[in-house]
């Protein structure tokens, strides 16, 4: 639910509210990529990180289970239970291994906005 | 006290200390460790090295090198302004004039002198032991001398079976001689430590081991020109052999004080009073050389403990010593030995427990008071990790349990049992003899940050002499830790502070039935990836609700919210069910068909049935319509519940077949299905003992006898094998679905989260006589709620497939992507392997 506004920033509509498990996650696609959508619904919160596990490129971390961490909300990859935490997107129990992603949520009229920079360089299918 | 009027004249008490084994080295310690000031020490060595570890001097063939071994480095000894002349034996003592010479011409007058001069191998009176190719096993030097000879020999032998002479026959293996005899002209092995039926049990262990052993043999000659060639024995008969090591006992080394007119005993060493001083109130005597009230100490831990008496006395202290336990464990062989305290004590007054277990080589036995309430001594033979406990029992008389025999009974006491007893043992107990470190510097040191054993071993120096008591260290570490209220409190995460037998409990009396339910009335925050599961398994135990409703889908591990296992490059398998392993010709063409019609590579699994994988997230729901339109469903390969219950083909076919087995593992899977659990459980039927179904490798185990069934239970193979346990025998049918329910039961509302049955049961303290108490004599007065509760699961049970099969709302969970539920993922692709698929390799 940031509301920092990025430059060229473009909301587009992911889904409804109803489609997405509350306190789960869901896999949207935008354009070419894979985009996971987290209902943090204990704290009526929305996240979004790409959907790519960096430690094994496994396009998984929608399926993940959500939770916390001394407050942090996170996501751990269902293979190898690396957790990133979904305000900056940062490994949360492996310093070696990359960050994640994360993309701004928003939610209007029970419609769930994901924000995408234009010009992003981030592709999921490199 | 001897010290206190001597200060007073003089300014520096020389002190002599001929001898630098391993007490002359600890005396040197303790006396630098005292006070550093007022004393002029002067050490003699016979050895061209430092003091060095004899006591591990074998682990010279397992790598360490002499210089490993050193106890200190030769600057040690400057460093603390200590004159050493390695290398140089003294040669005589003029008591008269307090002075010694040395063999390289040094003269040295001390005001008190201290003959450490140790031991040498005993050497029988055989003709022929001046041979080549004869050894003695106890300096470095001999074990250079054996490693050049061994390159040409073959055949070995070492004489006497005692503790020194098996460490040399092991040492003889390790060199590479594999036909290596040991000689004992005792009726038995280690006659001096263990009893005659012990003896007999380590006899077979070792000759399992590849050593040949010949007790009752008395060796008269030595045969051969220059170098050994053969041995000659009483009887007449000879052995062919060119290496021979004589590990026959000890001889003190007394020549010295003999020749300057100390008292020595009539079988040699150094006489000495509780002070350790000889007949020469000016000379002292420590170590192997000693003989304190008619006894040489041939261990370490004894010449410690002197040296520390007479280090104390000389610095102003005043301790006396009366008198060591001669427990040990044989190290290094390959089977365990010990004894401890008086292992043979027979007298009306005292109560012997003996425990053997001839098949696999156990032999234990106790000595207990009259009245029960002290263990004297005993013996453990093939098994002994229950060593450091007992010692500690018998040492520091502890007051024993009420049944002595559980000490020794229970084939899995061992280590968990030793953490357990920790608590009885008073401050004072001496864990580490070697080093004379109690329980309570062992705590203490705990409390003040050493967390690590090796933290221990650095600022104790507890567990750096024979190493025997660092499995104690360990306990008392993880002891002392958990009464700090540190690390070990089995809370499941930071959002829980509850065990998870306690949530276990407070979500069944609480009947709560999600885990946000879970979450709100019992823990705090938000939850995350190990107390989800956790409690998604504990609420699927208690009530058997199809897993993904309630919003308890999100708490579920990945596999069992997608109920399949996710393969490497996003894709699941699938696992149909196939009860005993028994699958109709129309079953089997319906798994081709389907595994043809959606791209899937097939495999015949471990747990004899099929498994498809590379099923898109997409299609799974679609598979499974099929699956169970065919009469299928769930196996559950993704789960903590049961998974198989694997079978032979018993008596329907087989010709040895005792029973039906297919038709009783079938029953047992049917009746356990789904079934959740704080692991993944496994099961099979064996038709007859020859056991084709590997039932003695399962959480549960199934075995006909001629009367009905046997059980056995806590077996698992994966990473850590473990053989199961017998439960109960010859049971009908009914008796032993009702045994299973209980203990299956059992183990779901007690075990820790991920914790298989053997491990739940090596915990569990009183091990499996305790278990079969709870289950086959119901000694908790529980077996008839667990059988209900297990009944109530049964009958609850439904395929949690087939219901996400004929639900449009959990169907719409398998999409992959939200927004454009037709598509698959497109980043999903194959590689080709003969005439299948597989997953593309990860990075
Ligand atoms: C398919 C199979 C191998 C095969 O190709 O034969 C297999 C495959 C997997 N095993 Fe297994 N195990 C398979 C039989 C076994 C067996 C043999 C048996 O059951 O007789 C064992 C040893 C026996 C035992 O468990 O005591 C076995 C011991 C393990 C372990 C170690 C368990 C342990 O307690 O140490 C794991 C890891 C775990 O469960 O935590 C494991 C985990 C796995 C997982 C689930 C790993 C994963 O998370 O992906 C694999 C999933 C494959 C899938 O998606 O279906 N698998 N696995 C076998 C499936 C049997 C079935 O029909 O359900
Ligand atoms: C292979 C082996 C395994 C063992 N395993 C164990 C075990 O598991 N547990 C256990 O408790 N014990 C064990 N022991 C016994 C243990 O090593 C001895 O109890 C211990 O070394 C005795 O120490 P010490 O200083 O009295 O004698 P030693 O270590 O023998 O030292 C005496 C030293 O004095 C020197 N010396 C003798 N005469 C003179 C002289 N005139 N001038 C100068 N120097 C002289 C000798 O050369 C020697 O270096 C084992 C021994 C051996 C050989
Ligand atoms: S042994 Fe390891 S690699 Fe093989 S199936 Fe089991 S878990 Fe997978
Ligand atoms: S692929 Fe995500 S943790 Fe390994």
């Amino acid at each position: 639910m940031s509301n920092t506004l990025i430059a060229n920033m473009t909301w587009f509509a992911a889904c409804k509210i109803s489609d997405v498990p509350r306190n789960g996650g869901v896999c949207v696609k935008y354009k070419d990529e894979q985009i996971a959508l987290y209902y943090f619904a204990r704290r009526e919160e929305w996240y979004a990180t790409q959907n790519l596990c960096p430690h094994r490129q496994q396009m998984v971390l929608s399926r993940g289970m959500i939770g916390s961490q001394t407050g942090e909300p996170k996501v751990a990859c269902p293979f190898h239970k690396k957790t990133f935490s979904l305000v900056d997107g940062h490994c949360m129990n492996d310093d070696e291994c990359e960050s994640i992603k994360t993309f701004p949520v928003k939610v209007e009229n029970n419609i769930v906005f994901i924000g995408v920079e234009e010009d992003d360089e981030y592709t999921v299918n490199k | 006290m001897l010290a206190n009027n001597w200060s007073s004249k003089n300014k520096t008490m020389r002190i002599v200390i001929i001898g630098n084994g391993m007490v002359g080295y600890k005396f040197c310690e303790k006396l630098v460790g005292k006070t550093a000031q007022g004393f002029a020490i002067t050490v003699f060595g016979e050895e061209m090295r430092p003091a060095y570890d004899r006591v591990h001097l074998s682990d010279y063939f397992a790598g360490k090198s002499a210089q490993d071994l050193l106890l200190a480095p030769a600057e040690w000894y400057k460093d603390n302004h200590i004159t050493f002349y390695p290398g140089d034996p003294v040669r005589s003592i003029d008591r008269e004039c307090k002075t010694v010479y040395s063999h390289n011409g040094i003269t040295a007058a001390y005001d008190y002198l201290i003959l450490a001069t140790g031991s040498a191998a005993f050497v029988p009176p055989i003709p022929g032991t001046e041979k080549e190719g004869v050894f003695l096993y106890r300096t470095i030097e001999d074990l250079e001398l054996m490693t050049a000879w061994a390159k040409r020999a073959k055949k070995g032998a070492v004489i006497g079976g005692g503790l020194l002479g098996l460490e040399a026959a092991k040492a003889m293996l390790d060199l590479g001689i594999t036909d290596t005899q040991v000689i004992e002209f005792a009726p038995r092995l280690m006659p001096r430590q263990i009893d005659s039926a012990g003896s007999e049990i380590l006899q077979n262990k070792l000759q399992r081991l590849g050593l040949q052993i010949h007790t009752s043999t008395n060796t008269t000659e030595i045969i051969g020109e220059q170098s050994i060639r053969a041995m000659r024995f009483a009887d007449g008969t000879e052995l062919d052999v060119d290496m021979l090591v004589i590990s026959a006992g000890i001889k003190p080394r007394d020549e010295l004080a003999k020749a300057c007119g100390l008292d020595v005993g009539p079988r040699g060493g150094i006489v000495v009073n509780d002070l350790l001083q000889t007949s020469d109130r000016a000379i002292f005597a420590i170590g192997e050389c000693a003989l304190h009230n008619e006894m040489i100490y041939g261990l370490v831990a004894p010449g410690y403990e002197m040296a520390d008496v007479v280090a104390a006395n000389l610095t102003g202290g005043s301790k006396t010593f009366t008198g060591f336990d001669m427990s040990t464990k044989l190290k290094l062989i390959g089977v365990d030995v010990a004894s401890f305290g008086d292992p043979f004590l027979q007298t009306r007054e005292t109560r012997t427990v003996v425990f053997e277990d001839r098949h696999k080589g156990i032999y234990k036995r106790i000595n207990v008071s009259e009245d029960g309430k002290y263990l004297l001594g005993g013996i453990l033979v093939g098994e002994a990790s229950a060593y450091n406990m007992l010692l500690q029992t018998c040492k520091n008389k502890v007051v024993l349990p009420p049944n002595p025999e559980d000490l020794i009974l229970g084939a899995r006491g061992g280590e968990s049992d030793s953490g357990a007893g920790m608590t009885g043992l008073p401050d004072e107990a001496m864990i580490c003899s070697c080093e004379n470190v109690s329980k309570g510097d062992i705590c203490n040191a705990v409390n003040d940050g050493c967390e690590t054993v090796d933290a221990i071993k650095k600022c104790t120096k507890a567990g750096t002499g024979c190493g025997g008591c660092v499995p104690m260290l360990k306990d008392l570490m993880v002891h002392t830790m958990k009464s700090q209220g540190k690390y070990i409190r089995n809370v499941l995460c930071e959002h829980f502070d509850y065990a998870r037998q306690e949530l276990f409990d407070l979500v069944k009396v609480k009947e709560l039935k999600s885990f946000d339910a879970v979450l709100d009335t019992l823990g705090h925050g938000d939850g995350c990836e190990i107390c989800k599961p956790a409690i998604a398994s504990i609420l699927a135990s208690l009530w058997n609700e199809m897993i993904l409703k309630k919003g308890n889908d999100v708490a579920q591990d990945s596999n069992d919210r997608y109920l399949a296992n996710i393969q490497k490059g996003g894709t699941y398998s699938v696992v149909p069910r196939i009860p005993g392993g028994e699958i109709t010709p129309e079953k089997l063409i319906v798994i081709g068909q389907i595994a043809q019609k959606y791209n899937l590579y097939t495999k015949i699994t471990g747990g004899q049935r099929i498994d498809m994988f590379g099923a898109h997230v997409n299609d799974l729901p679609q598979i499974w319509e099929e699956l169970i339109a065919a009469g299928f469903e769930s196996g559950h390969a993704y789960g903590k519940a049961l998974r198989t219950v694997k079978s032979c083909v018993g008596s329907t076919w087989c010709r040895f077949g005792l029973h039906d087995s297919v038709s009783f593992a079938i029953r047992v899977e049917e009746r356990y299905r789904g079934l959740r659990a704080p692991h993944k459980i496994k099961s099979a039927v064996s038709g007859c003992i020859r056991e084709c179904a590997e039932a003695q490798s399962k959480d549960f185990g199934i075995i006909a006898s001629e009367k009905g069934w046997n059980l056995y239970v806590c077996g698992n193979g994966g990473s850590k094998p473990q053989h199961a346990l017998l439960l109960a025998q010859d049971l009908d049918d009914e008796t032993c679905i009702r045994y299973i329910d209980r203990f299956l039961m059992f183990y779901i509302k007690t075990a820790d989260p991920l914790a298989r049955t053997a491990t739940w049961l090596n915990k569990m303290e009183g091990g499996i006589d305790y278990l079969r108490n709870v289950v086959v004599n119901d000694s908790l007065g529980l077996a008839e709620n667990l059988e209900r509760e297990m009944q109530s699961l049964v009958d609850n049970y439904t395929c949690e497939w087939k219901e996400v099969v004929e639900n449009p709302e959990l169907r719409k969970r398998f999409n992959h992507f939200v927004n454009a539920p037709e598509e698959k993922d497109p980043t999903v692709t194959f590689e080709q392997l003969r005439e299948q698929k597989k997953a593309r390799e990860w990075k």
